[in-house]
């Protein structure tokens, strides 16, 4: 039985599964690479997309079970037309490897969403889910500050 | 974006169809390496390292992007003498070929310490290098990427840009003297520009003037902070990773091998698997199995289901067990004794300890994987690899197919750390590839997979002994026992045997820069098979923790404040290592009385031709103990990118930080223990330190970037919390000791 998501703003219907991970449908069914796989167990963060603007782990969201619109990083912005906290981010060239960063930029994202003004405890705090390897985490609270700012003087 | 879109990764690698319309210079001819006869003209049909076309240039560097920026940086050198906008450079890795070969591996084959190297001996080093374009060290490790490249690279944009304004004087019947470069152009004297895409084809049948590099003080780009060519696909997601790779009709499917590495498997039932939903098919690859499936989830369930009837482990079954086998190395006769100055007589009070250090898995964030496609004669490889070159050998081998049937496309990967200059991945997916003709199939392992079946950091044990006397030093005896990396790597990697003294396993202890009248140190090999590697910083991962904790023993013994002991160590030996001891101080107030409740370590080890000093601060609260701040001091000699070298010193830091606090890989009934994040875990934000980072350019040599910054960290968080708690930790990981507020 198809199931139909709306990703990214999209009608997608896929034919898999009701117990297939979120994360595999949107990586292998739908060829949508930029969420990534990294432990499988929501255990690092890699994975996360926002459902109905909410930071989840993909990974660990069954098909059957998605309850509302999926936005994954490709949603959030793209290189022509950055969201902010991926502006941010290449401001502050905070980018090792990347692999973890999808995943820290849509945690983020929700976090500025929830609150637009955090401090250093909140972003410790809303990002201790997500793991890097390389390192990043002074550029990424960096990054998430700096975002914030411009979000709240775009929003004047 | 765009731009680096219209030329992508894929479609560059592959084939050489798609350099059309671009042209390739190379530096092959006009460098003069010291000459080696056992390689007269190797190389000579590959030497791209420069494409241009018509939306610029793109550096071919042969050097993989893990996260260390270093293909960026290797073209900011081109860049530099090419006289073109950073916004036109474009990066790609290239094909496997010996002429990525990189020559800077050689200078660590000495038994000499870095910071006493003399210039003869980088000479010769240089020299032993080159025997990489035969040996086939097309390798990205060992933090050599740009000592390797700072001279080859910079070559290569000054030969190019000397070619260009010899095309660009045929054309316009200029004296080429007249002819000035300039934002990808050749100007002439009245204003006429020529841009070198105009130029290139003609350029590339000149043969290229040698010409030096420009003088440091004439650099514009090199030693600036530019934006880091990946940087906007990695925060859109749009970069394609060894395990996005996506081709038509292409099948995923995931391995389970043996957990007892090294063993068999006796048996499977494959039924359980192939009786999960989208399970197609499962192979047998005689130490495990492949299962392939519609999807990787599919897959993994498919793998999970099987219950395999595993052989026993050829090593000790159990932790106590291998560690004892560790201990008994010392039994036997040393095998180096690399470092052996002074006279063992010499006064003072005597001190020992014994430290014990974990195996350590790699853990990058992305999982071990590859792709390929056996199309009947050819096998077509995505491999997300350090070590291209290898990938082909190994995958021809385990085909029984020519090399020259062997395609590599090396991608962009999440995480390296050393892991990926193996070639497991590749030669499995390629296995698996063989059994399904034409259909192209990606291998992904779990995150289970991955961690149970690295090639560790070697688990050691180190017995110190040293004296002070009259507030110094007067005796360092080291002797550390574990499995020897370069024992296992270089027949795994090269198939020669490595014979005498294992340098990685006492490096970090031996090559220190202190000058202490005794100073001995010797390492014991065991004898185990369990898989090891480098792992970032390799030796001096471990032996940074044994001889900076030892130091601050002494020192402490001594009476003395531990930087100062520390830096009348160091002044007699390298003025370099003693500055970046100095700048720490400073940056860290270490002079200053800190609150009640607050503590200070440091730790200074010089690897990969860079001294970085680092100091931890931490603050005991009610919850335990903040690791709060960090401050960084290093000397790489030149900053290419003073950004990304500041990245890879914090980075390296937070890796070694987390080894530090929670990284160990156990064994029991012959299986790796840990499984997954939450059993081996990396720091998080909150648990990780604000950090501070002061980048010196004193060191007469450029030294690496991408590891230095990892062996200092354990020490410096140790001694920390010797100055802290009065407990001096001498295992790790220190989770098992201390509460820490993570």
């Amino acid at each position: 039985m198809p199931t139909t998501l709306t990703i990214n703003g999209t009608d997608q219907v896929i034919d898999a599964p009701d117990d297939t991970p979120l994360l595999w449908v949107l990586r292998d069914e739908l060829g949508m690479t930029g969420t990534k796989f990294g432990c499988g167990v929501g255990a690092c963060g890699a994975c996360t997309v926002h459902i109905d603007g909410e930071a989840m782990r993909s990974c660990q969201v069954a098909l059957g079970d998605v309850w509302g619109e999926v936005t994954t990083i490709e949603g959030l912005g793209n290189p022509a037309a950055m969201h902010a906290v991926q502006a941010a981010w290449l401001r502050h060239q905070v980018a090792q490897c990347g692999y973890c960063q999808s995943g820290q930029i849509m945690q983020a994202a929700d976090l500025l969403a929830r609150n637009p003004d955090p401090t250093d405890a909140d972003i410790d705090e809303a990002m201790a889910g997500n793991l890097c390897r390389c390192g990043t985490y002074n550029r990424i609270r960096a990054a998430i500050h700096d975002a914030a700012t411009q979000m709240r003087e775009d929003a004047i | 974006m765009s731009r680096l879109g219209t030329i992508t990764r894929r479609s560059f690698l592959v084939g050489a169809a798609a350099i059309t319309g671009g042209v390739a210079f190379g530096v092959w001819k006009v460098r003069q390496p010291i000459p080696n006869p056992l390689d007269p003209g190797q190389g000579a049909a590959m030497n791209a390292y420069l494409v241009i076309d018509q939306d610029g240039i793109t550096v071919v560097s042969g050097r993989a992007d893990m996260g260390q920026g270093a293909q960026s940086s290797l073209a900011m050198l081109v860049a530099e003498e090419l006289d073109v906008d950073w916004q036109e450079v474009r990066v790609a890795h290239g094909p496997a070929s010996a002429a990525y070969y990189n020559a800077a591996m050689g200078e660590s084959l000495f038994p000499v310490p870095d910071y006493a190297m003399s210039d003869w001996m980088r000479s010769l080093g240089g020299a032993v290098g080159e025997v990489g374009k035969l040996l086939g060290t097309q390798i990205t490790g060992g933090s050599t990427s740009i000592r390797d490249g700072y001279e080859k690279m910079r070559h290569a944009g000054a030969s190019a840009r000397e070619a260009l304004k010899l095309a660009a004087s045929a054309r316009l019947d200029v004296p080429v003297a007249r002819l000035r470069t300039e934002a990808g152009a050749v100007v002439a004297p009245d204003g006429t520009r020529l841009a070198y895409a105009e130029l290139a084809e003609a350029a590339a049948r000149i043969e290229p003037p040698q010409v030096d590099p420009r003088p440091r003080a004439e650099w514009r780009l090199i030693g600036t902070e530019v934006p880091r060519a990946d940087m906007p696909a990695k925060v859109t997601g749009t970069q394609a990773y060894g395990i996005d790779t996506r081709l038509p009709g292409m099948k995923f499917a995931t391995i389970r091998m043996t957990p007892r590495l090294g063993g068999t498997m006796r048996s499977v039932d494959t039924a359980p698997a192939l009786a999960v939903p989208g399970v197609e098919r499962v192979i047998d690859l005689g130490t495990g199995v492949a299962v392939i499936a519609r999807n990787t989830w599919a897959a993994f369930q498919g793998a999970e289901a099987l219950a395999p009837d595993w052989s026993e482990a050829p090593y000790p079954a159990d932790q106590a067990a291998i560690m004892a086998t560790i201990e008994a190395a010392f039994d036997d006769s040393p095998n180096s004794t690399m470092r052996d100055d002074g006279d063992e007589d010499q006064p003072g009070t005597e001190i020992s300890a014994e430290y014990r250090l974990p195996y350590l898995a790699h853990a990058p964030m992305e999982p071990q994987n590859a792709t390929a496609l056996w199309d009947g004669d050819r096998l077509t490889l995505w491999s997300p690899n350090q070590s291209p070159l290898l990938q082909e050998r190994r995958v021809a081998e385990a085909l029984g197919i020519e090399r020259e049937a062997v395609t590599v496309n090396t991608t962009a990967m999440g995480g390296g750390f050393g892991r990926r200059g193996e070639y497991d991945f590749s030669v499995l997916a390629a296995r698996v590839a063989r059994e399904m003709p034409g259909t192209p199939v990606q291998v992904t392992w779990s995150r289970e997979e991955d961690m149970t079946h690295d090639f560790f950091r070697p688990a050691v044990i180190a017995r110190m002994r040293g004296k002070v006397d009259g507030g110094r030093a007067t005796l360092l005896d080291g002797q550390i026992a574990g499995q020897g990396v370069m024992g296992q790597l270089l027949p795994r990697y090269f198939g020669f045997s490595a014979m005498g003294p294992d340098r990685a396993l006492v490096e970090g202890l031996f090559d220190q820069p202190y000058a202490i009248p005794r100073y001995r140190i010797r390492g014991y090999t065991a004898d185990l098979p369990l898989p090891i590697g480098p792992w970032r910083s390799v030796g001096s991962s471990h032996n940074g923790f044994v001889m900076e904790s030892f130091i601050d023993e002494l020192a402490h013994e001594a009476g003395r404040d531990p930087l100062d002991f520390r830096l009348d160590l160091a002044r007699p030996e390298s003025p370099v290592a003693a500055g970046v001891l100095e700048a720490v101080r400073a940056m860290s107030d270490w002079d200053a009385p800190r609150a009640p409740g607050t503590a200070l370590g440091v730790a200074m080890v010089w690897s990969f031709g860079t001294p970085v000093a680092q100091v931890i601060e931490l603050v005991q609260e009610d919850a335990g103990i903040r690791i709060a701040r960090a401050w960084i001091a290093c000397d790489a000699g030149i900053a290419i990118d003073p950004q990304n070298l500041r990245a890879q010193m914090e980075g390296g830091l937070i890796y070694g930080l987390s080894a530090a606090v929670h990284g160990q890989i156990t064994f029991a009934d012959g299986m790796v223990e840990q499984r997954n994040f939450p059993d081996t875990d990396g720091l998080r934000m909150p648990g990780a330190p604000r950090i501070e980072t002061r980048i010196l350019q004193d060191n007469p040599h450029i030294g690496g970037v991408g590891e230095p910054g990892t062996p200092p960290a354990a020490p410096a968080l140790a001694n920390a919390l010797f100055a802290l708690t009065g407990t001096r930790a001498r295992e790790l990981p220190l989770d098992r000791t201390f509460r820490f507020i993570l």
